[in-house]
């Protein structure tokens, strides 16, 4: 007995796109960082595309199979990092499930990549204050940490937004 | 290639987001800089910052004491006590204190040591 799996035609779609946020995911975790926790999150440039041409549950299943197939790849699955890159991932397309609605002529993706970055990294503070190291005053790291969340938001943003101009996918 | 230009909103999103955390930052610069805590009799007199220069005046049992606050240090300038041990003392070093013991009066200079988990 044969068990058949028909991929459908979005589901070669997320695939595809899942497989660049993954490959952006890996080179990344090449890239030495100064401070831990603080690195750009080149595969949000992916979801954010994705959430503008496909929709948020694209966009989620991109972001979701990246970080699980992310995690499984750089040894993380399961550990501490991978439970903030969960939390940060989903408080992030929470994020952009509302902003998304806000009106298209006024809020482009920087304006998307720059919330969804804050939420991203806020709930990883929440979780890190909650969980890793309780107890411990977040407070005094936060300024630096939401000063790395503009910066890498307002660039995937605006990378976003040139993608968005320019990408016609195949 | 040209860059994309942000929308009005996007502006609008950086600005506040920009201002949250210079907001943040000053905050921490506050909560970082040195405070002075003056005591009488044991109970807090008067807490200040070492950023704004003052003469502090506090009067004890004996007389009035005189704490100064000069150029982010911080002395006993004047103490009715009879042996000058406080005044004598200097500025006093951040994390250390001088007690006009007859007067009752003593001064911390906490810079040291105040962060965010002895807020």
């Amino acid at each position: 007995m044969t068990i058949e799996l028909h991929a459908s035609e979005e589901d070669r779609r997320v695939a595809g796109l899942a497989a660049a946020a993954i490959g952006l995911t890996l080179a990344e975790a090449a890239i030495p960082l100064p401070i831990p926790g603080v690195k750009p999150g080149l595969a949000n440039i992916i979801t954010l595309v994705v959430l503008y041409r496909y929709g948020w549950r694209t966009a989620a299943w991109v972001a979701g199979l990246r970080i699980f197939a992310g995690a499984l790849a750089l040894g993380q699955f399961l550990t501490p990092a991978f439970v903030l890159s969960l939390s940060g991932g989903v408080a992030s397309l929470l994020v952009l499930a509302l902003a998304v609605r806000l009106p298209a002529g006024w809020f482009g993706p920087v304006s998307l990549s720059l919330l969804a970055a804050f939420a991203h990294i806020g709930s990883q503070l929440l979780v890190v204050d909650a969980w890793l190291l309780p107890g411990v005053s977040l407070f005094a790291i936060l300024p630096l940490f939401l000063t790395a969340a503009w910066i890498t938001g307002l660039v995937n943003g605006l990378a976003a937004a040139h993608l968005l101009r320019t990408w016609r996918p195949a | 290639m040209t860059l994309p230009v942000p929308r009005p909103g996007d502006w609008l999103v950086l600005a506040a987001g920009l201002a949250l955390i210079v907001g943040l930052w000053l905050r921490q610069a506050d909560s970082l800089e040195g405070r002075v805590v003056v005591r009488l009799d044991g109970q807090v007199f008067q807490e200040a910052g070492l950023r704004l220069n003052r003469v502090i005046e506090v009067p004890g049992p004996l007389g009035i004491s005189r704490i100064e606050i000069r150029d982010g240090r911080v002395r006993v300038a004047e103490d009715p006590g009879p042996h000058q041990l406080c005044v004598r003392q200097g500025w006093i070093p951040p994390g250390g204190a001088a007690v006009c013991l007859p007067n009752r009066v003593s001064v911390e200079n906490a810079a040291t040591g105040y962060d965010t988990l002895n807020y």
